[in-house]
């Protein structure tokens, strides 16, 4: 950890400043995500004031609602905060849930090498060539009568997309690392191809995937609101989410009513670029064939020492 | 060596052809067993509600639905081999009529989309390569990062919004005005060519006008993936050995750039946006629900809101085929462009 660290503060260029803007939005986002019942005025389905009066349906933005009302009467800053959770339960899950998937499928069919694993690279490799957004509508509409319309079955759509990636990668760098004479030197020593996997490979074939991790974040985000946009994402009884924000503001737009329209979408292409940034600059800092270090200034300790003592 | 290099070109473009048909088998294969081995009977979801029990089950055997899953499976590889991709079931029309009446929309905004890519991304990403990690180039980069991270309906919407405020007569929605929809006589599907053949130049005017707005959009998308590759290239190519020649002959800086370094820099170019087919069929089908546009993306989600098994099917079957062909196209595209490229 330390050393990546310096190793990021050692990159020159853009990378660093980047990689730090990316951190930051992301951050903010988080603390949207986490305390959005206290940040947020109104709850994520709440058309009324606790009072129980009916709020205003399409006013502008104002001191009363920061970033006016939608034509379902609901408050769009608690919209926009109540997504972000959403967009993080779901984003942080499928996530998870493919590289855990991607990467033991990956490592063991890398390691294991064959007709196995030749099976295995053509069928993920069909399934990288395919649209991904048709892909997460295939599955959502299966998922629909299985698991329902909510954050889980979304969650498993975009992870059913996003495995590949991890097995392409892994598998790879696996394929190459089975090779090395470290490897080798542990399977003379008598080594069970499960402890060759684990404590020799795995350590190895896992660095990339921080960086694949926060670009197909960023990417899972995008499919997540399109298909919210389509109408065949998570359904709008179950949690606030910007992509179906935005599909009920595409009617108000020939009317020229933009708020409903400008934040939801802000909101998504903001975390979008945070976690894109995050991923590029930590490729570009961690990457050493892309990286281009800093002059280090030098400092001759031992040098001066002797020139003391003299 | 030159006759080896010329032999190969046709045994590459053979090979890649014949690898086609295991590819398209694993394709189909999925789709197959996706859609087909999923819990739920497609009839019961798609018409339940509307049909007596006798009549479902009548329906479920003209379907085929009642046989093994294995001869289903067979039948359903031979319809596709034939072209045939099934009767839809909630409105029991042929799915390749629709995608005869609907893919030319498709086609032509996919088509727009590429042009406007290339004319954004081509200019921008030489000059962002050339100026490396200077403020010209981060505005660059943050524009590419930006028309690809955000969201194409978003975009699409504020396009439609600043429009409506500053040129209210352009047309927003739909491929044509009603009038030319009523006049053009349909004969080839597409209708922008439908009419160039009525060699009726309003309703042309009127369909390219209703193409803006949709293809600049989807263009939008491709061209941050463009600008990126083009930068990299250019810089890459600008380190090569045959540029610094160039240099030391004293060829100016401009001229390296334009003749030596883009040039050699555009050749992955090709493979990219045949990479990118598979992004530019998710952003049409978000950029039709946009515009309402009549494609086969709005077509497609439609029929999954129906919960209509076989037309998703069926189209998705296409969008597959279509996948497959392209990535052909493009690598003997690239092969002929590109001589390194050989089996």
């Amino acid at each position: 950890m330390r050393r990546s660290l310096r190793t990021i503060w050692q990159t020159r260029g853009l990378a660093r400043y980047l990689l730090v803007a990316g951190v930051v939005m992301t951050a903010a986002f988080v603390v949207l995500a986490v305390f959005a019942p206290w940040i947020a005025p109104y709850d994520f389905a709440q058309n009324t004031t606790d009072a129980g009066e009916r709020l205003p349906k399409l006013a502008p933005p104002s001191g009363e609602h920061w970033l006016g009302t939608n034509d379902q009467f609901y408050d769009i800053w608690s919209r926009v905060v109540w997504g972000a959770r959403t967009a993080l339960q779901v984003v942080l899950l499928s996530v998870f849930l493919s590289a855990l998937v991607g990467v033991p499928l990956g490592l063991l069919s890398g390691f294991t090498g064959g007709w196995p694993d030749r099976v295995m690279v053509f069928l993920m490799d069909a399934l990288y060539s395919f649209p991904s957004l048709l892909l997460a509508i295939v599955f959502s509409f299966l998922l629909r009568s299985a698991v329902g319309g909510g954050v889980l079955a979304a969650a498993l759509a975009l992870t059913a997309v996003y495995i590949p990636q991890y097995f392409r990668v892994v598998r790879n760098t696996t394929v190459s690392a089975r090779e090395a004479t470290y490897v080798e030197a542990a399977r003379a020593l008598g080594a069970r191809p499960f402890t060759i996997m684990r404590k020799y490979l795995f350590g190895n074939v896992v660095q990339s995937v921080p960086v694949i991790g926060t670009l197909n974040a960023a990417d899972a985000l995008g499919t997540l609101a399109a298909l919210g946009f389509l109408g065949l994402g998570i359904q709008p009884t179950e949690a606030a989410e910007w992509g179906y924000d935005l599909s009920r503001a595409l009617d108000d737009t020939s009317a020229g009513v933009w708020w409903p329209a400008l934040f939801p979408g802000l909101a998504i292409i903001l975390l979008i670029t945070a976690l894109t940034l995050v991923g590029e600059g930590l490729n570009e800092t961690l990457n050493p064939a892309l990286r281009r270090r800093r002059l280090q200034p030098v400092r001759f300790t031992a040098l001066a020492r002797e020139g003391g003592a003299r | 060596m030159a006759s080896a290099a010329a032999g190969s070109l046709p045994r590459y473009v053979l090979i890649r052809v014949l690898l086609v048909v295991p590819m398209m088998w694993v394709l189909l294969t999925i789709v197959f067993l996706l859609l087909r081995v999923a819990p739920g009977d497609p009839v019961t979801a798609a018409v339940g509600d509307k049909l007596s029990p006798e009549a479902l089950e009548s329906r479920r055997a003209a379907l085929g639905l009642d046989r093994p899953l294995v001869v289903q499976y067979l039948e359903y590889l031979g319809r596709v081999a034939q072209l045939d991709f099934g009767r839809t079931i909630s409105d029991n029309r042929p799915v390749l009529e629709i995608i005869k009446n609907q893919g030319g929309a498709t086609l032509t905004l996919t088509l727009g989309a590429f042009l406007f890519a290339l004319l954004i991304a081509l200019p921008l990403g030489r000059l962002a390569g050339r100026h490396r990690d200077t403020a010209l180039d981060a505005v660059i980069r943050i524009f590419g990062v930006v028309s690809y991270a955000a969201p194409i309906f978003w975009v699409g919407i504020l396009l439609v919004l600043f429009v409506i405020t500053f040129v209210p007569s352009w047309p927003t929605f739909g491929i044509a005005s009603a009038e030319t929809e009523f006049y053009v006589p349909d004969r080839t599907g597409i209708i922008l060519v439908d009419a160039i053949l009525a060699n009726d130049s309003a309703s042309v005017v009127d369909v390219l006008q209703h193409h803006v707005l949709p293809c600049f959009t989807l263009g939008l998308l491709l061209s941050g993936v463009i600008i990126r590759l083009v930068r990299v290239n250019v810089i890459q190519s600008l380190k090569d050995d045959y540029v610094e020649a160039a240099r030391a002959r004293g060829i100016p800086e401009r001229r390296v750039v334009r003749k030596h370094a883009f040039r050699n820099a555009l050749v992955p170019v090709i493979t990219v946006i045949g990479l990118q087919f598979a992004l530019t069929l998710s952003g049409a089908i978000l950029t039709e629900r946009t515009f309402n546009w009549p494609g086969l993306g709005n077509e497609l989600v439609a029929y999954v809101t129906a919960r209509d098994y076989v037309a998703v099917q069926g189209l998705v079957t296409f969008f597959a085929v279509a996948v497959v062909v392209v990535s052909v196209a493009v690598d003997v595209l690239n092969a002929l462009v590109d001589p390194r490229v050989r089996y």
